[in-house]
């Protein structure tokens, strides 16, 4: 296809043909405001806050479904077209619940940031009948407030398209429309699998994660407890988003002395934990090729996927690898040999997580989950209700120093960092797994083939004389395609990652959220995620094998990896659910 | 609002299934099959209860909320079923100015449904309809076939009582 020249506001545009109105003027540096557009996902031209004018066109027209031509000539800020929106605002807030104040998005809300941009004076001028709609609060991990919504369908969208799931979208029509789940269903009550990437999507405050903050600012507060806390790869990749560094900042340092200074008594990381998943995942590994078993292996860090698979494939559990994640993990050990080691009754830790996850939440509190006889992990919290935490707290992020991570579960490798993103279990898990196998020191440690923000990467090892065939994929609609192979006895993995979330953890759900005018143009999944890599690049250790605190846990502790003690410890059990 | 949950408890047959499955086989891989997998189904069963959306997503993969969401949209569609006796109130003009209104309010009120639900027995269901073209004899209700009209809301006891 070739180029197209238009002019936008007079000056001359050249554009690929095919491409937007939208894509044609963000190219030449012209900003069209969108509320319902989300590249690739929501391209409905509903809301008509993108209409522009094109010249010879009847009407306005949306832009970020048109199409660019030849010779056309389009304005995108005419007084026409800025009243047409201030007057789409004013409808959508003549139904929207205006409790911006106490909303947990003010500030960040697309839909407030356009009524100030867009110049809206009376939030009320359009008063008439308003709809009232009961929270949704049944999941376990999120909160649905339909007060809120301004009906873009980003959110069911996203749940139908991208994930594969499809429990929430719009329900009845016209001014009684509302996004629901079937039959009046509660989202806890739905084949849900909580993975937040409809938060992700929200452009206002109708979907956040239930807060914990609280929670954990009680147990720092109770003098008995000894609270630890432990946060995931993907979160230092992502926090500084919150504090104004721009996306691709790597806030580990700061972070840590955010944790200390919030007041918990010991700052571990889950990079630990991943590293302690690896040993235990490659050993399942190599045991499942050595001993027939059920291949492909398939790994269950992404509480999201598992609970999809549980759902949509309750026949193909069998694969689903019987380790726990590493937040689950990290509590395992904590309350086990942590406790032991400390001193400590399991029931006087609280167990902290921060994760870039909804589901974490979900996770928590399944079944078997209990090592120390109590709940492994107490309280997760999503990166984003950390810096809630931290501003709520009075700490000023951005003057604060680089600090490291506390002994005994703060030590990890750069194999445990790379987790957070789509391919990094994979490779993590190659780096112990082929040195097993050859017992070789590996020259290279990088596996570039499962790197890349691609949905679905497929790469051929050849170890010790064995074809060693693996899968990754990220986005449960690239699971999907992933597991119908397999269910139809069409594929010949050996060993397949499957993260929930598009590009992994560094996008999930639990992440700040991005405005759609970034989401839209950037490449989020690979930005965050190069700030992993990066991290791992710069390590001395970079296999999981060589952690020296994990190569204590195993002495002091554990045994061997798949040890009878490592099995009650840091493994467990799957259900079969059924599709609502 | 529409209502959602039907208040009679579903009694599909064996046949009504095998029907539906035959219609969904031949139509499920048509692009926009969801519509007219929609429509027979209405037919064969007279509504959409969860039972039938229920099938319909698990013999076509495509989400129950976005069956709900169709069922829900198009009013050509019924979550409730039809009783043995349909009562239609008309609330067109002519009718709803000599007090059809009260009419269909003292109806949802004996029976104790909303427009558009069937009681529980199966034995009444009741709708809002537009003009029946006996504006003479406003303000008129029909069951099944029967026509009455000049009503008032004290004579809605003995006509139900006719049906009992």
């Amino acid at each position: 296809m070739g180029n197209v020249n238009l002019k936008i506001n007079g000056l001359n545009v050249t554009a690929p043909a095919g491409s937007t109105i939208l894509e044609a003027a963000q190219a030449a540096g012209i900003k069209i405001p969108t509320l319902c557009y989300l590249k690739e996902i929501n391209e409905i031209g509903a809301c008509r806050m993108c209409v522009v004018e094109v010249k010879g066109a009847r009407n306005l027209v949306a832009s970020c479904v048109h199409p660019v031509a030849e010779g056309m000539e389009v304005q995108t800020n005419t007084p026409k077209l800025l009243d047409s929106r201030r007057r789409t605002l004013e409808l959508l807030l003549s139904n929207h619940d205006k409790k911006c104040l106490s909303c947990v998005r003010s500030g960040q809300c697309e839909l407030q940031e356009l009524c100030q941009e867009l110049g809206v004076t009376d939030e009320n001028y359009f008063e008439g009948e308003t709809t009232h709609y009961e929270l949704d609060e049944s999941a376990v991990h999120m909160v649905r407030d339909n007060n809120k919504c301004i009906l873009c369908r980003r959110c069911s969208a996203v749940c139908e398209k991208v994930q594969s799931v499809g429990v929430i979208g719009p329900n009845n029509r016209g001014f009684a429309t509302f996004i629901g789940s079937p039959f009046e269903m509660g989202l806890g009550d739905t084949s849900c699998v909580g993975c937040g990437q409809c938060i992700a999507a929200c452009p206002t405050g109708a979907l956040y994660e239930k807060s914990n903050i609280d929670d954990v600012l009680a147990a720092i507060a109770d003098e008995t407890k000894h609270v630890v806390v432990q946060p995931a790869p993907s979160v230092r990749a992502a926090l500084g988003e919150e504090f104004g560094y721009p996306m691709g900042t790597d806030v580990e340092g700061k972070m840590a002395a955010a944790l200390r200074r919030i007041g918990f008594d010991k700052v571990f990381d889950t990079n630990f934990s991943a590293d302690l998943t690896i040993m235990e995942e490659a050993h399942e590994f190599l045991d499942r090729v050595k001993n027939k078993g059920v291949l492909p292996l398939m790994t269950s860090c992404s509480p999201g996927w598992v609970k999809y698979c549980e759902h949509y494939y309750p026949d193909q559990l069998d694969h689903l690898s019987s380790c726990k994640s590493p937040q689950q993990m990290f509590g395992a050990i904590t309350k086990t040999y942590y406790a032991e080691k400390m001193n400590i009754a399991p029931e006087d830790i609280v167990c902290v997580s921060v994760m870039p996850c909804t589901a974490k939440k979900f996770e928590i509190q399944r079944e078997d989950q209990d090592a120390g006889g109590v709940p492994d992990v107490d309280i997760s919290i999503t990166t984003r209700e950390l810096a809630r935490l931290i501003r709520k707290v009075g700490i000023n992020f951005r003057s604060l120093p680089d600090e490291g991570f506390d002994d005994p579960l703060g030590e990890s490798t750069g194999a445990g960092v790379i987790f957070g993103a789509t391919g990094g279990v994979m490779e993590a898990a190659l780096r112990t797994a082929v040195e097993e196998l050859t017992g070789e020191t590996l020259e290279k440690v990088e596996f570039t083939e499962v790197r890349g923000t691609e949905g679905i990467k497929e790469a051929v090892y050849n170890v010790a004389g064995m074809d060693v065939k693996v899968a990754v994929a990220s986005g449960l609609s690239n699971a999907k395609i992933i597991m119908d192979k397999i269910r139809a006895k069409e594929a010949d993995y050996h060993f397949v990652e499957i993260m929930c979330c598009p590009g992994g953890c560094v996008n999930g759900g639990g992440q700040p959220q991005v405005h759609a005018d970034v989401r839209n143009f950037e490449d989020v999944k690979a930005i965050r995620a190069k700030v992993l890599y990066d991290n791992d690049a710069a390590k001395t250790l970079r296999k999981s094998h060589e952690n020296p605190s994990i190569k204590r846990v195993y002495s002091e502790y554990l045994g061997e990896p798949g040890s009878e003690k490592a099995h009650h410890i840091l493994h467990t059990t799957y259900v079969k659910r059924t599709v609502n | 609002m529409a209502e959602k949950k039907a208040t009679v408890p579903f009694s599909g047959t064996k046949e009504q299934e095998e029907a539906l499955m035959k219609v969904i086989h031949e139509l499920k891989d048509e692009k926009g099959a969801l519509m007219p997998i929609l429509q027979k189904a209405q037919d064969i069963y007279g509504y959409l209860p969860i039972e039938v959306q229920k099938m319909i997503s698990d013999e076509t993969g495509i989400p129950m909320e976005k069956i709900y969401g169709v069922a829900t949209f198009y009013s050509q569609f019924t979550l409730s079923p039809k009783g043995k006796y349909r009562i239609s109130v008309c609330l067109g003009t002519a009718c709803y100015v000599k007090g059809s209104g009260d009419i269909y309010n003292a109806l949802m009120e004996k029976l104790g449904i909303v427009g558009g639900e069937c009681t529980p027995d199966g034995k009444f269901s009741l709708d809002a309809c537009r003009c029946v073209g006996a504006c003479g004899l406003a303000p008129v209700m029909m069951i099944n076939d029967e026509v009455y009209g000049r009503l008032t809301v004290d004579d809605l006891d003995d006509i139900l009582a006719k049906y009992e």
